[in-house]
């Protein structure tokens, strides 16, 4: 009898994923048993560090941005009241009239300041970049906010498409994850079933920011094709096939 | 509307109608203080459960928490009442339920021959009068077997998902975590990824590597990517291997809108799936997941609490004979289930209320991040869930999903339960396991064998030999 522990040896490189834990007992050893408590305090820690508003406004520079708050007062209260992280605080309407625009880019901390300070403003570059000819509002940069809070900063400006960069909640490998989910016509009460999602862009293994990016790109050039976000929408770009890589 | 009344520390309150009276007889949750359906006070909690002991079973065949106009799920509750089936039960209060299911009377047979007389809302009533230990002593009374290419749900059986999950779907990823499932006796109830896209390509080729793995093994187990119902249809247009039909579903129409389903897609998958006729032992081809507060986040609960939305989904799901019912309980977040205590007794009753209604109901002992929850939880949980007789839970390398970002019960906490509880997997799985020495039985426990040989081979086989 071998404990899985030794076989793994090499495979561990293929996953971030805790394989290979077992002892010849079937049991988890001290060691592994500790390590997982420390990723789990560490991932607590994230959630609860602010947002940086004034210092992604300043890595998405040149694109003009605008910074706003949701209804929640503070991170308690974000974790118990997701109705409040949807929505708007009443003093930030004045910051976004109704310009209107092809695509609206909504930066949000979500779980994971984090993960928005590590990946949005490159992410955003390169995005951009690929939407030659594409009207694109300023970069709304939403502190206690959750995904739905796109849905009224699109509304507002007069957006045909809305995508919101949000940290995703910290996981025990990764707590810098983002994500992005696209919105056509965001409105006050779209669903979830009306976005399509992109997960998972990370430097442990996940997406990286041009594979986002390209990502990101297509979804919204197939969407005004179609004239459509959400289950209808397929994701059939023939490069979605993700490759390993790092960001 | 009727309106309730009940009295409890001498002061009297009242409820009008149904909902509120189960909203506010439902242990504290999170989910319903959001939606500010909770009881005010635990007094009033009290209240409203005197008044709930002392309410006639008949009356939820009276009056709809969800109006039958306009739901969907309402009307598939009603239209398919058995009412044979209820005929034992017509004349008994909720309270006089709950001591008949804990009394002799109720056993295996009664119980199911009961399931289809009794309604969501009538069982997520009962569960809110029941402590733990009832919830616990009720559910394991309940056997719901359901098949594929294996038996599962038997007495002293505990199935498990292998969910070998990774950011990029990368292959060789997840054939080292499926690996490490094999090894610790993982996967009689599904060998299923949730992909890290839903591009379709990427979904048919993880579909196509399941496949291949489980033939080059004669595995006698099933697979599934869990992508949106709608994929998998046209992934068994386009000729994939397609075991099993995943989605999650919600216990209202508008719920499941916002999933972007109803039933006549969940019906055309199913129909899909049954056509390629991929089961040996039986044909049950549907994976469903469900969990608190799924109706509420999509702004879809009509003022009825959530445990009782809950229960609701599993009408939807027993209406396609599924093979596995997944209660994902701590996955959604503290705003629905804030900690430890209030994750624990929603497995429970979520397990109880899907065996009563007849549905081979697993569970994903879980939580995030963000929740007041830990380890000690999932411990706790899994233990007392195998003794109510789950059918099977969800089982991840290191309790670490690395692409979901949430924590469940690991390899080794299967082995922690067959060790000391002496649940076996399936019976068919059992078997290939102790064929390939992956296993052996010790004073009638399953425990992993580490066979260096074989484990290397495996290593050889699934292509990830150096």
């Amino acid at each position: 009898m071998s404990a899985p522990a030794n076989l793994f040896g090499n495979l561990r490189t293929l996953t971030p994923s805790r394989v290979g834990v077992a002892t010849a007992d079937g049991t988890a050893p001290t060691r592994s048993v500790l390590d997982f408590q420390q990723a789990y305090a560490l991932a607590r820690d994230a959630i609860h560090e602010p947002l940086d508003a004034a210092g992604i406004a300043r890595a998405v520079a040149p694109l003009p941005s605008r910074l706003v708050r949701s209804q929640t007062p503070d991170r308690g209260t974000y974790l118990r009241r997701p109705d409040l992280g949807r929505r708007l605080h009443a003093e930030c309407l004045i910051d976004l009239p109704a310009i209107g625009c092809d695509v609206v880019f909504v930066v949000a901390d979500g779980l994971s300041a984090r993960a928005v300070e590590q990946h949005v403003a490159p992410v955003l570059k390169l995005a951009v970049e690929r939407l030659e000819g594409w009207s694109v509002g300023p970069v709304v940069i939403a502190s206690q906010a959750r995904v739905a809070i796109g849905d009224e900063i699109g509304a507002c400006l007069g957006a045909e498409f809305c995508v919101v960069l949000i940290g995703e909640r910290p996981g025990l490998s990764v707590s810098d994850s983002l994500g992005v989910y696209i919105t056509r016509k965001p409105a006050i009460g779209r669903m979830d079933s009306d976005r399509n999602c992109i997960s998972n862009i990370h430097a442990n293994g996940g997406l990286s920011h041009a594979q986002a990016a390209a990502k990101i790109a297509w979804l919204l050039k197939q969407a005004r094709k179609i004239g459509q976000t959400g289950v209808t929408l397929k994701d059939e770009m023939v490069e979605g096939v993700i490759e390993h890589g790092a960001v | 509307m009727a309106t309730y009344r009940a009295s409890a520390g001498g002061q009297s309150y009242r409820f009008s109608g149904l909902s509120s009276l189960l909203a506010a007889a439902s242990p504290r949750r999170s989910g319903d203080e959001l939606a500010s359906l909770a009881a005010q006070s635990d007094t009033e909690r009290v209240a409203a459960r005197y008044a709930l002991a002392d309410l006639p079973l008949a009356s939820f065949l009276a009056e709809n928490v969800v109006p039958y106009e306009t739901d969907e799920v309402t009307r598939l509750i009603a239209d398919t009442h058995d009412a044979e089936a209820f005929a034992p039960f017509s004349t008994m209060t909720v309270g006089g339920f709950r001591d008949w299911l804990l009394s002799f009377e109720a056993d295996a047979h009664t119980l199911k021959a009961g399931a289809r007389g009794f309604t969501p809302e009538m069982i997520a009533a009962v569960s809110k009068l029941m402590r733990n230990q009832d919830l616990i002593a009720v559910s394991r009374k309940c056997t719901v077997i359901s098949t594929f290419r294996n038996t599962l749900g038997l007495q002293g059986r505990l199935g498990t998902r292998l969910q070998p999950n990774h950011p990029t779907d990368d292959l060789k990823g997840i054939a080292v975590a499926i690996l490490d499932g094999l090894l610790n006796g993982a996967g009689d109830a599904v060998i299923g990824i949730n992909p890290a896209t839903d591009n379709m390509q990427n979904s048919a080729r993880l579909i196509g590597m399941l496949d291949e793995l489980r033939q080059a093994y004669r595995m006698p187990t099933q697979s599934c990517v869990l992508t949106h119902v709608t994929n998998t249809i046209r992934l068994i247009e386009m000729g994939a291997p397609v075991d099993l039909v995943f989605q999650s579903v919600a216990g209202s129409q508008t719920a499941n809108e916002g999933f972007g389903i109803n039933l006549s897609i969940l019906k055309e998958a199913q129909e899909a799936a049954l056509s390629l006729g991929r089961g040996t032992v039986g044909n049950d081809v549907m994976y469903f997941e469900t969990g608190q507060g799924a109706a509420l986040s999509a702004n879809a609960h009509h003022g009825v609490d959530q445990q009782t939305m809950e229960a609701r989904a599993y009408a939807v799901a027993r209406h396609f004979q599924p093979l596995l019912v997944n209660t994902v309980v701590g996955f959604i977040g503290p705003e629905y289930l804030y900690d430890g205590k209030q994750i624990i007794r929603a497995g429970l009753e979520d397990l109880f209320c899907g065996k009563l209604l007849g549905l081979p109901m697993g569970c994903d002992a879980c939580y995030t991040n963000h929740s007041e929850a830990d380890q000690d939880d999932i411990d706790t949980l899994i233990t007392l869930l195998t003794v109510a007789g789950v059918n099977f839970i969800i089982t991840v390398p290191g309790s670490d999903d690395v692409m979901l970002s949430y924590q469940s019960a690991s390899f080794e906490d299967l082995t922690f339960l067959r060790k000391n509880l002496g649940v076996r997997p399936a019976p068919e799985f059992e078997t290939w396991l102790l064929e390939m020495d992956l296993i052996r039985l010790s004073g009638g426990r399953a425990l992993p064998n580490y066979p260096r040989d074989r484990m290397l081979g495996m290593v050889d086989a699934v292509g990830l030999a150096s």
